[in-house]
C-alpha cells in the first residue's frame, strides 16, 4: 500500500470509536478490538510461516501464554501494565525460545508434529490449573493499567483499548514492511526458498530462524495480553489446536507472505463469523464454504487477488511434509 | 498399583490402541500414498459415529447400525474424494491445511445440522455385562468385542496390503509414487479407494468408540491429534507402523492417565491430581514421540526410501 | 594463515559409508592455492559425496579436513563458507522467488556482514550491489539481472548457479560439474570463466568432459569406487596404468 494511503487507512481507523458511536454503532467497537487483536496474532503467524516457511500448528500457544501471564498477575493483584508487557514477553520469549530451540532442529511435517506437540502440552497444563481457572478458564476482573507520567491508559475502557491494540498494529505493520526488503528479510525467504543452498552460501540459517521465531512468538504473546484485556477472559482453548488452525486459517486466505495479509484474513474471517451468525446459528458451515472457494479460486489469497501480477515469482509453495531433505 | 488393575488398564490401553490404529491406519495411508494432509480425518470418525448412533436408533440392532454406518461413511469417504480432495492433491500442503481445515467446519456445522449436538449411543445390551478374564478380574464383555474387532481388523489389514494386488499397489504408491504410475497403476481410482478404505475404518473406530467416549460433534479434533501423532511415530505410510505406534500411544495414554493419578494422590490434593493425571499423561505421549524422533527422525518403521 | 608451501585444503583419510557401501573410502587430497585441481571418476564413484563432505552438507565418518590451516571437518556448512570455502551444486539449486540479480545479491550478503538487520533495504547497500552487478556481468547475465529464475534457459541457470558460488569472492570454489547439460558455446564461456578463476580463487573441478579437464586442470585425482587411485600432473594421470585400465579405456592414449 502507498504511503499516503496508508496513513489515510491509519487515520480512519484511529477514528473508528467516534465514528461509530456517531453511527450508535458502539457495539462494534468490541468486534473492531477482536479483529485487530487476531490482525497482530495472524500477522505473528504470518512472520513465520508466510516468510519463515515454517508451518508451525503450536502458534496460539504464545497468545495464550500472553493471555495467562497477564490474568494471572491481575488474579493476583497486579494491574500495572507495565509489568504485564515484561511478564508477557518474559513467558512468551522464553517460551518461543525453547520451543523454537527444539523444533527448528527438525523438518517438514516433523516440525509441525513438535511445535504441535509443545502446544498441547501447554494446553494441557492450562486445563490443569485449578488455582487459575483449570478448564473453565480465568475470567479477568481487573485490565492493565499503563501510566505514563501523569497519563493513565486504562484497558478497561474499549476505545481506549482499540487504539492501543491500534497502534500495535501499525507499529508491527509498518516494522514487517521494512523487514521484507531488508538483509533479515531477504535471507529469510532465501531460507525458506531453499535452506540447504542458503547455508552453502554463508547464511547461519537455525540462528536466522530462531530469531525468527521468537520475534513471532513475542508478538503472538502481546496480541494475547491484549485479547485478554479486551475479552476480560482466557482459557485453555485459547491455546488449542484448532486457534492455531484459526490463524492458519486467516495467513493463508489473506495472503501468505505479505504485509497485509494477516489483517486482511483476520477482518474477512471475524466479519463473516459476524455476519453469518447473525443470520444463522451455522455460520461455521457457511464460511467453510466460503474458505473452500478462496483456496480453489483464490490461489494467492485475499491480498493476491488485488496485487498486480507480473512482478518477479510469488513465494513458492510451502511443502509442509516433505521428510528431510535430500542432501548433496 | 494392585497388579490387577494394571491388567485392566492394560487391557484398555490396547482396545485404545487398536481403535486409534484403525483412524491411523487410514491417515498414514492418504498422507503416505497420496502425500495430502486431511485434517478432516477426525471429521469422518465423528460422521461415522453419528451414522452408527442414528442407525441403531432407527433398527434397534447393534450389529446393523455398525454395519449400515461403515457401509456409508465409505461411500461418503468416496464421493468426498473423488468429488474434492482430488484437486488438492497437486496443490501445495498449506492449501491442503486450509480445505480440510474449511472441510471439518462443513462436516462439524453440518453434523450439528442434521443431527443436533449429540446422540446417544449405547453398547449391545447383550454384551453390557461383565466378564470374568482371571479370578478377581471381570472385565467389560463390550470392550472385549472392540478388541476382537480391532486385531482382526488389524490382521486383514496386514493380509491386505502384504498378501493382496491392491496391497502392492498400495505399497508402490506409498513408496514410490512415480514408479507406480510408470508401471501404469490406476492412479486415481486406487487413490478413491484409498481414501474410502480409510473413511471406512474411521466409521468402526467412532462406532465402537462412541459407546465409551460420547458421541458429539466435535469429537473428531482430539483424537486427530492422536491419530497425527502415532503415525509420525509409526512412519508416515507404513501400516505397521501405525500398529505399533497406535497400540504405544494407547497404553501410555491410558496408563498414564490412571497410574499417575493414582501416584499423584498419593501428595497432592485431589482435585489437582484428578487433573495433572491426564495432563501429565498426554505430556508423556508427546515426550515419547519426541524421543522416538531423536532417535529415529523418520520414524520406527518409515515406508519412504 | 596457511604456512608457506602447505596447501590451501588438506584432506587425509577421509571416511564416509552408508550402511555397508562404502562412498569415501579413506581419500586424501590436497588442493593449492592458486591452482585448478580436476577430480574425475566414473559414474558412481562418489565425487559428488565427497564434495558434499567438503562443503559440510555431509559429516564424514573418519578423517580430516584442514582448510587454509584450520581443522574444518566438524565446521558447519555456512561457517566454511564464510571463511571462503564455497561450493556450487550438480543440480541447480536456485532462490526462485527473487530476480537473478537478487539472487547473486543474497550470495554477497551471506559472507559479508551480519544478516540480522532488519531496518535498512538491502537494496540500498551500494557496495553489495555493485559487487552483485559486477558479478553478472563476469557470468554473462548482466542482461537478464531482473528476470525470474525461471525465465532462464538452463544454461543461464547453470551460469547463475556457479555466479552464486562465486560472488563471495570464495578462497576455495567446489564446482560440481558446472558444465552439466550446456551447449558447446557455453560449455566454452564456462571454461574461460573457471580459467580466469586462477588469479584469487583455488578451484576443485568435478567434470566429465576429459578434454576440458586436461585442458584446464593443473593437477588431476582420480576417483574410482570410493578410493584415490591416481593424483597429479594431468600427462601423468593420462598414462598411469590403473587409471587407463579403470576409467579413460584400454588403449585409450589421447
Amino acid at each position: 500500500m502507498r504511503g499516503a494511503a496508508a496513513l489515510a487507512a491509519a487515520g480512519l481507523a484511529a477514528a473508528l470509536p467516534w465514528l461509530l458511536a456517531a453511527l450508535g454503532l458502539d457495539f462494534y467497537l468490541s468486534l473492531a478490538n477482536r479483529i485487530l487483536v487476531a490482525a497482530i496474532a495472524a500477522t505473528s503467524l504470518n512472520l513465520v510461516l508466510g516468510y519463515g516457511g515454517l508451518v508451525s500448528l503450536g502458534h496460539a500457544a504464545f497468545v495464550g501464554l500472553g493471555g495467562y501471564a497477564t490474568g494471572i498477575l491481575v488474579s493476583e493483584g497486579v494491574t500495572n501494565g507495565w509489568l504485564h508487557l515484561a511478564a508477557t514477553l518474559a513467558v512468551a520469549g522464553l517460551a518461543a525460545l525453547v520451543i523454537g530451540a527444539i523444533s527448528l532442529r527438525t523438518r517438514g511435517v516433523y516440525f509441525i508434529m513438535i511445535t504441535l506437540a509443545f502446544a498441547q502440552m501447554l494446553f494441557y497444563l492450562a486445563n490443569s490449573i485449578k488455582g487459575y481457572g483449570g478448564d473453565e478458564g480465568l475470567i479477568i476482573r481487573a485490565r492493565s493499567v499503563f501510566a505514563l507520567g501523569a497519563l493513565a491508559l486504562d484497558l478497561k475502557n474499549p476505545t481506549v483499548c482499540y487504539e492501543v491494540a491500534l497502534a500495535v498494529l501499525a507499529v508491527t505493520l509498518y516494522a514487517l514492511a521494512r523487514f521484507v526488503p531488508s538483509r533479515f528479510g531477504r535471507a529469510v525467504l532465501a531460507i525458506r526458498d531453499d535452506d540447504l543452498r542458503a547455508e552453502a552460501l554463508g547464511f547461519p540459517t537455525y540462528r536466522l530462524k530462531l530469531v525468527l521465531f521468537v520475534v513471532a512468538g513475542l508478538l503472538a504473546g502481546i496480541a494475547g495480553a491484549l485479547g485478554a484485556n479486551q475479552q476480560g477472559y482466557v482459557g485453555p482453548n485459547t491455546l488449542h489446536w484448532t486457534q492455531s488452525g484459526t490463524f492458519m486459517v486467516m495467513v493463508i486466505l489473506g495472503g501468505v507472505a505479505t504485509v497485509w495479509g494477516g489483517v486482511a484474513g483476520a477482518v474477512v474471517l471475524l466479519l463473516l463469523q459476524e455476519v453469518l451468525g447473525a443470520w444463522t446459528e451455522y455460520w461455521a458451515f457457511w464460511t467453510g464454504w466460503v474458505l473452500l472457494a478462496v483456496v480453489l479460486f483464490a490461489r494467492r489469497g485475499l491480498v493476491g487477488l488485488f496485487e498486480r501480477r507480473g512482478r518477479v515469482a510469488g513465494p513458492p509453495a510451502v511443502d509442509a511434509a516433505r521428510p528431510a531433505e535430500q542432501a548433496p | 498399583m494392585p497388579s490387577l488393575l494394571v491388567v485392566e488398564q492394560a487391557l484398555n490401553g490396547l482396545q485404545f490402541g487398536l481403535m486409534l490404529f484403525l483412524l491411523a491406519a487410514g491417515l498414514t495411508l492418504v498422507f503416505g500414498v497420496m502425500d495430502m494432509i486431511n485434517l478432516a480425518h477426525g471429521s469422518l470418525y465423528m460422521v461415522g459415529a453419528f451414522l452408527a448412533a442414528w442407525l441403531v436408533g432407527l433398527t434397534g440392532s447393534f450389529t446393523l447400525g455398525v454395519v449400515g454406518a461403515v457401509a456409508l461413511t465409505f461411500a461418503f469417504g468416496m464421493a468426498l474424494e473423488a468429488g474434492l480432495l482430488r484437486t488438492l492433491y497437486a496443490r501445495d500442503h498449506l492449501s491442503q491445511v486450509l480445505a480440510t481445515f474449511a472441510l471439518i467446519l462443513i462436516l462439524n456445522d453440518g453434523t450439528r445440522m442434521v443431527f443436533g449436538n449429540d446422540l446417544p449411543l449405547s453398547a449391545p445390551a447383550a454384551l453390557a455385562g461383565p466378564v470374568e478374564l482371571l479370578p478377581g478380574l471381570q472385565y467389560p464383555a463390550y470392550r472385549l468385542l472392540i478388541l476382537g474387532v480391532g486385531l482382526a481388523l488389524a490382521v486383514l489389514l496386514w493380509l491386505l496390503v502384504q498378501k493382496t494386488r491392491l496391497g502392492a499397489l498400495v505399497r508402490a504408491g506409498a513408496s514410490n509414487r512415480t514408479m507406480a504410475t510408470a508401471m501404469g497403476v490406476d492412479i486415481p481410482r486406487l487413490f478413491t479407494l484409498v481414501f474410502g478404505i480409510g473413511a471406512a475404518l474411521c466409521a468402526v473406530a467412532g462406532a465402537f468408540l462412541g459407546p465409551l467416549l460420547a458421541v458429539q460433534v466435535g469429537m473428531g479434533e482430539n483424537i486427530l491429534i492422536l491419530a497425527f501423532v502415532v503415525i509420525v511415530i509409526g512412519g508416515i505410510g507404513s501400516i505397521r507402523g501405525a500398529l505399533v505406534g497406535a497400540i504405544l500411544v494407547g497404553c501410555i495414554d491410558t496408563l498414564g492417565r490412571t497410574g499417575l493419578q493414582h501416584m499423584f494422590r498419593a501428595f497432592l490434593p485431589p482435585q489437582w491430581a484428578s487433573a495433572a493425571g491426564p495432563a501429565v499423561a498426554s505430556i508423556a505421549v508427546y515426550v515419547f514421540m519426541a524421543v522416538v524422533l531423536a532417535f529415529r527422525p523418520q520414524g520406527l518403521f518409515p515406508a519412504r526410501g | 594463515m596457511t604456512a608457506a608451501g602447505a596447501p590451501l585444503l588438506a584432506v587425509r583419510g577421509l571416511v564416509k559409508r552408508f550402511g555397508a557401501l562404502v562412498a569415501t573410502d579413506r581419500v586424501d587430497l590436497d588442493v593449492r592455492a592458486g591452482e585448478i585441481h580436476a577430480l574425475i571418476g566414473p559414474n558412481g564413484a562418489g565425487k559428488t559425496t565427497l564434495v558434499a563432505q567438503l562443503g559440510g552438507q555431509l559429516d564424514s565418518d573418519r578423517g580430516r579436513i584442514v582448510f587454509d590451516g584450520h581443522d574444518v571437518t566438524r565446521m558447519a556448512a555456512h561457517e566454511r563458507a564464510r571463511r571462503g570455502l564455497a561450493r556450487s551444486f550438480q543440480i541447480t539449486r536456485l532462490f526462485r522467488s527473487a530476480s537473478v540479480h537478487d539472487n547473486v545479491a543474497l550470495a554477497v550478503q551471506a559472507v559479508s556482514g551480519s544478516s540480522l538487520r532488519a531496518w535498512r533495504p538491502a537494496t540500498r547497500e551500494r557496495e553489495l550491489q555493485a559487487r552483485a552487478r559486477s558479478v553478472l556481468d563476469d557470468i554473462g547475465l548482466g542482461a537478464r539481472a531482473d528476470s525470474a529464475v525461471d525465465a532462464l534457459t538452463h544454461g543461464e541457470r547453470r551460469a547463475l548457479e556457479v555466479g552464486m558460488a562465486l560472488a563471495g569472492r570464495p578462497r576455495l570454489v567446489l564446482l560440481d560439474e558446472p558444465m552439466a547439460g550446456l551447449g558447446r558455446d557455453e560449455s566454452a564461456r564456462m571454461e574461460t570463466l573457471v580459467a580466469g578463476l586462477r588469479s584469487h580463487s583455488a578451484v576443485l573441478l568435478i567434470e566429465h568432459d576429459v578434454d576440458v579437464v586436461f585442458r584446464l586442470a593443473d593437477r588431476v585425482t582420480v576417483l574410482v569406487g570410493g578410493s584415490v587411485i591416481a593424483s597429479g600432473a594431468p600427462d601423468a594421470v593420462r598414462q598411469d596404468r590403473a587409471v587407463i585400465g579403470a576409467y579413460l579405456g584400454e588403449g585409450d592414449e589421447r
